[in-house]
């Protein structure tokens, strides 16, 4: 009840301080404008259709190849260490770079190489840096849900006489896959959002139709309607997330005490 | 009597803590060796060198004969012909009890799903656990889990079983059902080394009693011997406590 009052109020304080500024009829133009809103949502809706599907593509492919990575991060031994090495360098030097940095270094110079085979396309590199980029962050969420399963876990594994790839496949890695469902999700969510960086390429996405857009009127409505269509999608699955980890928590409360 | 394991200058440290030192051991087939002594002494340590868990510092490990401790050995094989169960059961709690007890002989020994279905059954039964086929580990009791953990060794058909202080983090009533167990093993003649603060256990079962020091097997022989007759210090002093405390 009373934090239903006091949001009422401080929205309502909020909104009034901006209303109240003298500019706000101009902005109101600008962004707010429910005929040009009317305009450009069909072709924003449609670029934004390609959003979803980059996110799709490219949230299939980082959950496979970031767990690869884990994995082969999570062997021990000397045999190994060639193959840990050179998945560390390239987490790393992947997350050492800002996201936006790599979608130009790669989405304009690997197809300026102008390698036979190799696509060309902004479309395919822009997509290509983000399951890349991803990878490397989702292996480290891997990684950690890894290490948080008992180390006796991979003892008995072991001692069954399971390979330690084995003894991560069966054994360590589907525990920990459990353990980290809510940071997996959240990763969801903020690549969700991530995919709009690939309109730098020119990539003709949801932000991309919004820019055109206002190129051509200079109206910025065309981003109201972006941010309208993200907020659509990365909301619900922020609430699911809470709502999983909850239950999730409520859960192995209930176990522990049984 | 064909020997089995053989110990022989086993060396192991952790960092600057030397847990064993210099230890022999012969286990033959057929027989069930305990090895007592308290906590830290390095009961736990000479288990899981023995099946590879833990790699030595210096010595000889033999299975069969055959040194298992070169590295060129690859611990996998050797493993597949052991079996050990642990003082926490250490199930794996996203399976069932039966794909406890497959995973071992399906991914590791190529049995096929449904004959080690079978086997599981015909080991669950044996040892009152049929009705737990599809239940998950955290419904069991203690007693239940560990029990589960046995069948899930045997069900790759070891030569050899390690039981290390297995009945340690069980309520005292539930501790007699897994000693049970073991007994079981040992009238058909499994090979055994068995960890364990259960000296009226070791008593009954053991054919060699192993007292353990600071890494050290400081004295060995029949449970009749070392229970009425000690011969080291440390040993009667160790037992003089057990019998304090109203453990024997």
């Amino acid at each position: 009840m009373i934090a239903a009052a006091s949001t009422v109020v401080v929205i309502a304080l909020v909104l009034w301080w901006i209303l109240s500024s003298e500019a706000w009829p101009a902005v109101q133009k600008q962004f707010f404008n429910p005929t040009n809103f009317r305009e450009v949502w069909p072709d924003v809706v449609g670029g934004f259709w390609l959003d979803i599907r980059m996110f799709l593509v490219a949230e299939v492919l980082i959950l496979g190849i970031a767990l690869l990575l884990a994995m082969i991060r999570a062997l021990r031994g000397p045999a190994f260490f060639p193959l840990r090495a050179l998945v560390i360098v390239f987490i790393d030097l992947i997350r050492g770079v800002p996201i936006i940095l790599l979608i130009l270094l790669l989405g304009f110079g690997i197809p300026a190489l102008q390698l036979k085979g190799v696509p060309t396309s902004p479309l395919f590199w822009g997509v290509a840096t983000l399951v890349i980029s991803y990878s490397a962050y989702t292996a480290e969420v891997y990684r950690a849900g890894i290490e948080s399963v008992h180390e006796s876990q991979r003892m008995a594994a072991r001692s069954l006489g399971l390979t330690q790839m084995k003894a991560l496949r069966y054994v360590l890695v589907p525990q920990a896959i459990r353990n980290v469902i809510p940071a997996l999700l959240n990763g969801f969510v903020s690549l969700q959002k991530d995919v709009a960086l690939v309109f730098i390429l020119g990539v003709r996405e949801g932000v991309r139709e919004a820019q055109i857009y206002t190129a051509k009127t200079f109206n910025y409505t065309g981003y109201i309607a972006a941010t309208v269509l993200f907020l659509l999608v990365s909301v619900p699955v922020a609430r699911f997330t809470d709502w999983y980890t909850e239950r999730d928590r409520k859960r192995k409360q209930a176990v522990g005490s049984g | 009597m064909s020997v089995k394991v053989e110990l022989s200058n086993v060396v192991k440290a952790f960092d600057d803590k030397v847990v064993l030192r210099d230890v022999d051991l012969e286990v033959n087939l057929h027989e069930v060796v305990c090895l007592i002594g308290s906590s830290g002494s390095g009961k736990s340590t000479l288990l899981k060198c023995v099946n590879l868990l833990v790699p030595i510092d210096s010595g000889e490990i033999l299975f069969d004969g055959s040194v298992i401790t070169d590295p060129s050995v690859n611990p996998n094989e050797i493993r597949q012909k052991m079996g050990i169960v642990f003082q926490a059961f250490n199930l794996f709690p996203h399976m069932t009890v039966l794909e406890n007890i497959m995973l071992a002989p399906t991914k590791v020994h190529g049995v096929d799903k449904l004959e080690a279905h079978e086997l599981a059954q015909n080991l669950l039964l044996q040892f009152g656990l049929l009705d737990k086929i599809d239940e998950y580990p955290d419904r069991l009791s203690g007693g239940q889990q560990q029990r589960v953990a046995v069948v899930r060794a045997l069900a790759t058909r070891p030569e050899l079983m390690l039981f290390d202080e297995v009945t340690s983090a069980l309520d005292p009533e539930l501790v007699a059902e897994v000693l049970g167990v073991i007994r079981g093993l040992k009238d058909r003649g499994m090979t055994m080394i068995v960890a364990t603060h259960e000296m009226g256990f070791a008593r009954d079962v053991a054919d060699q009693v192993c007292f353990l020091d600071d890494g050290v097997i400081l004295e060995q022989s029949t449970p009749k011997e070392l229970f009425s007759n000690p011969q080291q210090p440390r040993t009667r002093q160790f037992l003089q406590r057990i019998v304090d405390a109203g453990r024997l």
